[in-house]
């Protein structure tokens, strides 16, 4: 009984933690009921990438989602009208879907066209990313009491990809921070800690060197602050915030902060709960588009042999149900694939254990 | 009880199977006969500042080390730096700093960096190791980071191209890189350090990282015994935190080096206990290693209970700079038995001790 307990305890704390937004952001979307099912693009991606899609379908199957899966392919030529080996096809699917599913995708190497993850970005103008990190009991790491979001400003910042050389030997980079974007993302995050129960929301900056960018970037998260008087806001500078982390994660609650701090801090954040094998992401888009991710790369290497690891594919699956109203749903999964992992007895190789993808993906179904 | 353990247990580590202070004899004499001490200028600076390098102050007295100080009152809110601080550094060639607040958002540019330009003090050292004793949640921790100090994200060059949008320069020469790159080698060269690595973020800013890690290369190619690998900025936060063994020195542009020495700091004991140092090409200001802004924490000032060890640690990095490596190595002993004893801790390492006795407790400890 006092697993029963602890089962129900945990899943209340995750459902606090998936992203679930709801009304500003959700505009005019009309889902279906749990009869006629929804559409939903899906990139199986490279590598691994198909092997965990794969898993992720059968256990939605196994749980009956009523999900229609559109897949869709990297292609091996550059398509011109999206300057990348994303096909407009595949792009339209996504807006017109409204929710996807991204496996692993390995960025080409050489020049002449956009990174893949770039040109999902830009062209679906995903502005915010979302990153719950919890200790997953059964999972020991150093961290146990780690149970924060990430938000983190995805279009802007230090990532706007403008460089140049100046003359030979010097080189300058731009680092750009709008009004329009921080206010963007600052509303999704208060938005957020809100529907979520959260009590916190601390901004990350560095605004004591970098004093107009950053200093642009808390205005605008204070004035949002004032509208959300039942949230507690502070601002952190990065240092500090990086060594309380390490020392304490339990200080923090959700975090908001622009593009480069944003990608250190979300992986310094899976890093203490286990890595990004076992960690959810979930890229927001203006009207309400919701992309789920797996941010671990495509393991080339061990791609084809069955031992990859689909937990942080399945767990952004549940982010994505979570989006889609499909709560109940969701924590059935969600619980599913923790008790596997904390049962013990099938894991895959990078959490210790020896199973194969297809047994971990039938514990879980078995689970169900 | 301490006072009677203290003895027994400088016995016991002075014993040949623990030989804690390696024996070096100084050879070299510039002026024997002279007894004349050298200058140091310090600058207790603001919050906790004064108390730590008062600390610092009171153990070199005890030592009766070479040194002698020179005290200069600046504070994080002035505009600049007084020109008769710059010209002692310049003349004394080292400085020991408290710690400089900066105000955040105003249009104040930081001391801190001012300083390091003037002085062109180009590579920012941290030294992060974990303190036998001093139990953290990860262990085999031994990472120095070697962050460039002049350039890169800190270059200051902010403007607003119109309202609601602005821009910040971030430069990277070819230069600077070849001078930190170099320095880092050299280091791990002179110090024994098996490995370097540089951590960047190329595959997103593939111009000016890519322009460092070239820099790094060439360099690499002159050390043949000295392992180089390169890891990206944000896999490397996530390897800091579940495998730091793997990590010796580290060279990094400058944001990156902050936001590294920070989270190794965390790892292995916090910021109380780092020491470190900004060193140039002929001047060097010591200062606690990794500060993650704290300077300005009042409780602490208040309760005086702010942790002296790191700025201790790097008043020993700065004998070492000045050539006097056996008092160096004697107050290192002394603090470290400190610390292994456990019984004077301030509150950030988990104890209850004020600054004052724990500067008591290693000032009994020097041998």
């Amino acid at each position: 009984m006092a697993t029963h307990l602890l089962r129900r305890r945990v899943s209340q704390i995750l459902s606090q933690a998936i992203p679930c937004p709801t009304s500003p952001l959700s505009v005019g979307r009309a889902f279906s009921s749990a009869t006629a099912p929804i559409r939903a693009t899906l990139f199986p991606g490279d590598g691994i990438g198909p092997e965990i899609a794969e898993s992720v379908k059968q256990v939605f199957r196994g749980a009956e989602v009523p999900i229609e899966w559109e897949e869709h392919y990297v292609g091996d030529q550059i398509d011109p009208r999206t300057q990348s080996f994303l096909t407009w096809e595949s792009l339209e699917s996504v807006r017109k879907n409204r929710v996807g599913l991204k496996g692993p995708m390995a960025t080409p190497i050489g020049k002449g066209h956009r990174s893949l993850n770039l040109t999902l970005r830009k062209e679906l103008n995903l502005y915010a990313n979302v990153r719950p990190c919890y200790s997953l009991p059964g999972y020991k790491t150093r961290y146990d009491d780690v149970n924060l979001i990430t938000i983190r400003e995805n279009t802007e910042g230090e990532y706007s990809g403008l460089e140049h050389q100046v003359v030979r030997g010097v080189v300058e980079s731009l680092k750009i921070i709008t009004r329009q974007a921080s206010l963007r993302v600052a509303e999704y995050a208060f938005h957020y800690a809100k529907t979520h129960g959260r009590e916190r929301v601390s901004a990350i900056h560095k605004a004591n060197i970098m004093q107009k960018t950053d200093g642009l970037f808390l205005k605008c998260c204070r004035e949002v602050a004032e509208k959300y008087p039942e949230i507690t806001y502070e601002e952190v500078v990065i240092d500090n915030c990086c060594m309380m982390l390490v020392k304490n994660p339990a200080l923090f609650d959700v975090l908001v902060m622009p593009n480069l701090y944003g990608d250190i801090i979300s992986d310094l954040c899976a890093g203490l709960i286990g890595g990004l094998g076992l960690t959810p992401s979930c890229n927001i888009g203006e009207g309400g588009i919701a992309l789920a991710e797996a941010v671990h790369g495509s393991a080339p290497d061990i791609a084809g042999k069955n031992l990859a690891n689909p937990t942080a594919l399945l767990l952004s699956a549940v982010t994505m149900l979570h989006h889609l109203d499909l709560h109940d749903k969701a924590d059935r999964i969600q619980n599913a694939i923790l008790n596997t992992i904390a049962e013990g007895k099938y894991r895959t190789a990078d959490l210790g254990g020896s199973s194969t993808t297809t047994d971990f993906t039938k514990a879980i179904c078995d689970h169900l | 009880m301490a006072r009677r353990s203290v003895p027994i247990l400088r016995q016991l580590l002075t014993s040949p199977s623990t030989n804690l202070t390696p024996t070096r004899s100084v050879t070299y004499m510039p002026r024997p006969g002279d007894g004349a001490p050298r200058a140091v200028t310090v600058i207790p600076g603001d919050g906790i500042g004064p108390l730590v390098t008062g600390a610092v102050e009171h153990v070199m007295a005890a030592m009766h080390a070479p040194v002698y100080f020179e005290r200069y009152e600046v504070h994080g809110d002035m505009k600049r730096i007084p020109q008769e601080v710059i010209d002692s550094i310049k003349k004394n060639k080292v400085c020991l700093k408290g710690g400089l607040a900066t105000p955040m958002g105003g249009g104040v540019s930081s001391l801190n960096v001012q300083m390091r330009r003037e002085l062109d003090l180009y590579a920012s050292l941290v030294h992060c190791f974990n303190l036998p004793g001093l139990h953290t949640k990860h262990d085999n921790v031994d990472i120095v980071v070697i962050r460039e100090n002049t350039e890169g994200e800190y270059a200051g060059l902010e403007h607003e191209v119109v309202p609601g949008v602005v821009e910040s320069l971030k430069v990277i020469t070819k230069f600077c890189s070849e001078r930190i790159a170099k320095y880092a080698f050299e280091y791990a060269y002179l110090n024994n350090r098996k490995k370097v690595t540089a951590v960047h973020k190329a595959n997103i800013m593939k111009l000016a990282d890519g322009l460092f890690l070239e820099s790094c290369r060439e360099v690499a190619t002159k050390y043949p015994g000295i392992k180089y690998n390169e890891i990206i900025v944000d896999n490397c936060c996530m390897q800091l935190v579940s495998k730091p063994e793997q990590f010796d020195v580290m060279v990094t542009p400058n944001l990156y080096g902050n936001l590294v020495a920070n989270t190794a700091a965390g790892i292995a004991g916090g910021t109380g206990v780092m020491p470190g140092g900004n060193v140039g090409a002929d001047h060097a200001v010591f200062e606690q290693g990794a500060s993650a802004g704290n300077v300005g924490n009042e409780r602490q000032l208040e309760q005086k209970r702010a942790n002296p060890v790191a700025l201790l640690l790097s008043s020993a990095m700065m004998l070492r700079h000045l050539q006097f490596p056996s008092f160096a190595d004697r107050l290192e002993t002394a603090v470290k038995r400190v610390i292994l004893d456990g019984e004077y801790r301030t509150k950030d390492l988990g104890g209850t001790s004020t600054t004052q006795e724990v500067v008591d407790a290693v000032i009994a400890a020097i041998d």
